[in-house]
């Protein structure tokens, strides 16, 4: 446990990311480094589009999974990793 | 009965109605004494007869009399004689069927019967007077006289019934009679006495029941059927059914059962963190790939273009720098690469110094992420070099400086190795310069060798949980003084400091030592060796087996020079300066001629013996002023180079296109004959070195 949060410490302290946040199955955040309106925005859309990438590319085939998924945007950049249970979405400006 | 009322004011009778008793009393009195006087109402037993009898004027009142004043006396009450019945009820209640009440009778029946009397007179035209006579024989119309018309007949027993029949008038006999008359008989209705009166039975009220069960829950449930949900589905009943199976196996031996339990509990509890730890690593990744893209870009794509002007010479791009906070103050050791993991590779820090020895670490780093390394492990000598196995590359041996060795099982998450050796299992007394994994000896366990300064060379056998170690050869110095040697206690003992395996015939090696000879033994003999190559004046830091070519090794030292031989040779075929003492050399993996250099003034140095057979056609400085450079590794497939300098940190380099060149002598036949190919570029090259003695080729 303390690995993993000193991990997440590490890639607070990365240039340019700006948040992250961690989110339950349900789509409920438990941890977040960002005030709670963006949180819960944040999680409710990434949630839904996690869910459909997922869907997308376990139909094309079932043996195969989703690793991540990255958004890039103008601004800044989406990073998201699904796991059965959790997600982790870090946001990054990487051009910082 | 009737009452009868009277009118007029009535003098002696005061009573009202209620008084009757009083009344009946005092007329009964009055009845006696109007015998004897009229006017007087004597109705007390108390009178004394002269008294009472003197007093005409005071009457006798009984004691419960109703007192009433003169004008009440006089009160006349009107009596109506009417023809009620005062027995009748007043307010009968009948129950209507029709409207489903109970209804106060209108009209009450005052009709009193007095006296009822029923009688046996039947009229003539009557249904049961035509029967009796019919029963008596007589035709219809005659009026039968009764006694007469019987004592006619024959004095019968029947007559004589007839008789009483007639005046009794009951019916059962007439019906026998009748029947022997022989007249067909009707059911007749009683004339008088007929009453017709409907019952009804008892309705049993009805009830209606009805039950009413809970509505059973109920909820909304919406699913997709995609063809990864069915396979998951097919998935989980897989496990379950496998689940299954192996409880009925361990169901056999209990105590399987319960350790299975055990892992099980173990397992859900940890499952949290393991999840998180995983899913963090990779956006880890993906952070720092987004931080250190153009590197990442680099590494895959960058080609110098400048390469194409400098003819013959090319450069190293530096790419990803690793560095622990926590290694400050150690040298890196030993570097090596993971066989199957491209990415992964592990440093050994230590330190040089013989007078400051503290602790050691053990990391290993992706490439992927260069901030932090994957594992890591902090042991407490300082190691000196280590080799992951070439096939379970998950088992690393590390050497120490304190002469033990351990092997590491990376896929464990405990700090401590797995095996390590101790003073009781043949703890080398010196620092242990190299090890090597070999082929898994004929028992399939997985052995390694080992050299270090005390001479031996010690091969380890991992026997299920401990290490076995076999000397394999011991070295000693050659010709002069072993005793003296043996017996000095020098701070730099001269012993083997290096060892390379033979690519192909496996049980060659090579040892470079301390005092700058070089031994080609072999694991067979272990006292003697196969050969001698007097090679440096200085401690041997590395000797290699060139990759392709079986006969070509190459060596360097401390001496400043970098040495390549032919083993069946005992003078070195090149020979190559380099202004400062050199650290590591490393031969590179796709070609035979190709080499590189470490120095300790921070200069990478990197030779191509076909292209220039005298100098380096790279040589940059990599690091800062005054950090030595210790080790050097080629990746065994991306053109990348690491090298290690005594800060504990690492550098990856990328190698420009003209430090890979490969001949292109026979371009389609080059890529499927490429060893061969090497091969023989190197023959050449040695057979052009053989014929400078002969030839005026320089």
């Amino acid at each position: 446990m303390a690995e993993v949060e000193e991990t997440l410490k590490r890639i607070q302290s990365q240039k340019g990311v700006q948040g992250i946040i961690i989110i339950n199955a349900e789509g409920i955040p438990i941890k977040s480094t960002l005030d709670n309106s963006s949180t819960v925005q944040y999680a409710g859309l990434l949630h839904q589009l996690v869910m459909k990438t997922r869907s997308t590319v376990r139909d094309l085939d079932p043996q195969n999974d989703l690793t991540f998924l990255r958004v890039r945007s103008k601004k800044n950049e989406i990073m998201i990793a699904p796991d059965k249970d959790y997600f982790l979405i870090v946001i990054q400006n990487p051009s910082d | 009965m009737p009452g009868i009322q009277r009118t007029g004011p009535v003098k002696n009778k005061r009573g009202s109605n209620t008084q009757s008793q009083p009344a009946k009393v005092a007329a009964t009195k009055l009845a006696k004494a109007s015998t004897k006087k009229k006017d007087e109402d004597d109705g007390t037993e108390m009178g004394d007869g002269t008294d009472e009898w003197m007093q005409r004027k005071t009457l006798i009142k009984p004691p419960d009399q109703l007192d009433l004043t003169e004008a009440e006396l006089k009160e006349e009450f009107t009596r109506i004689l009417t023809a009620n019945n005062p027995h009748a009820p007043e307010n009968i209640v009948r129950y209507s069927f029709k409207e489903l009440l109970y209804q106060r009778t209108g009209s009450i029946d005052q009709l009193a019967t007095h006296f009822m009397l029923e009688g046996n007179l039947l009229h003539q035209d009557s249904d049961e007077a035509r029967r009796q006579k019919a029963r008596q024989g007589y035709p219809e119309g005659m009026v039968p006289i009764a006694t007469e018309a019987k004592e006619e007949k024959p004095d019968t027993l029947q007559a004589e019934v007839e008789e009483v029949m007639e005046e009794g008038g009951s019916e059962d006999r007439s019906d026998s009679v009748q029947h022997k008359g022989g007249k067909p008989e009707q059911k007749q209705t009683n004339q008088f006495n007929f009453i017709e009166r409907g019952s009804k039975t008892l309705n049993n009220p009805l009830r209606q029941m009805g039950c009413q069960t809970e509505p059973p829950p109920r909820a909304n449930f919406s699913a997709t059927a995609n063809q990864w949900v069915i396979y998951d589905a097919y998935v989980e009943e897989l496990q379950k059914q496998e689940n299954n199976k192996e409880k009925q196996r361990a169901s056999m031996k209990k105590e399987e059962g319960k350790s299975k339990k055990k892992t099980m509990l173990v397992e859900t509890q940890s499952d949290d963190i393991t999840k998180f730890r995983k899913v963090t690593k990779i956006v880890e990744r993906m952070v720092i790939q987004n931080t250190f893209d153009d590197i990442a870009q680099d590494f895959k794509y960058f080609e110098d273009a400048s390469d194409e002007f400098r003819q013959q010479e090319g450069t190293l791009l530096p790419l990803w720098k690793f560095q622990y906070d926590k290694v400050k103050g150690l040298a890196v050791t030993s570097l090596c690469w993971n066989q199957r993991y491209k990415d992964l590779f592990g440093v050994g820090l230590g330190s040089y110094d013989f007078t400051k020895q503290g602790h050691g670490m053990l990391l290993f780093y992706s490439l992927k992420n260069s901030t932090f390394p994957e594992y890591f492990y902090t042991t407490s000598s300082g190691i000196m070099c280590l080799d992951i196995h070439p096939n379970l590359s998950h088992l690393v041996a590390v050497g120490f400086y304190n002469g033990c060795v351990a092997v590491y099982n990376l896929k464990e998450k405990s700090i401590q190795p797995l095996y390590t050796s101790t003073a009781m299992s043949g703890m080398l007394t010196q620092p242990v310069w190299q090890v090597k994994w070999q082929k898994d000896d004929m028992d399939n366990n997985h052995n390694f060798f080992s050299v270090s300064s005390d001479g031996r060379v010690v091969s380890w056998t991992l026997v299920k949980n401990e290490m076995v170690f076999t000397d394999i050869v011991k070295l000693a110095v050659g010709d002069s003084v072993t005793g003296g040697l043996e017996g000095l206690q020098l701070p730099n003992p001269a012993c083997g400091t290096s060892f390379d395996f033979h690519k192909e015939v496996d049980y060659l090696f090579l040892v470079g030592t301390e005092e700058g000879k070089i031994y080609k033994c072999s694991k067979a003999y272990s006292s003697q060796f196969l050969d001698t190559y007097d090679g440096h004046h200085m401690a041997v830091d590395a000797v290699r087996w060139n990759h392709f070519h079986p006969k070509v090794f190459i060596s360097c030292s401390a001496d400043w020079t970098i040495k390549i031989w032919d083993h069946t040779v005992r003078t070195p075929m090149f020979t190559f300066d380099l202004n400062s003492a050199v650290g590591d050399v490393a031969w590179s993996p796709y070609s035979s001629t190709v080499f590189a250099a470490v120095t300790t003034d921070g200069k990478v140095h990197v030779f191509d013996l076909n292209i220039n057979k005298y100098e380096a056609i790279c040589h940059q400085p990599v690091v800062a002023k005054k950090t030595k450079l210790t080790h050097i590794e080629f990746h065994p497939v991306y053109p990348i180079i690491i090298v290690g300098d005594d800060r504990g940190c690492v550098t990856s380099l990328k190698l420009s296109p003209n430090l890979r060149k490969k001949p292109k002598e026979k371009k389609r036949q080059e890529l499927p004959e490429g060893p061969e190919v090497e091969i023989a570029k190197m023959e050449k090259l040695l057979n052009l070195l053989q014929d400078p003695d002969n030839s005026s080729l320089g």
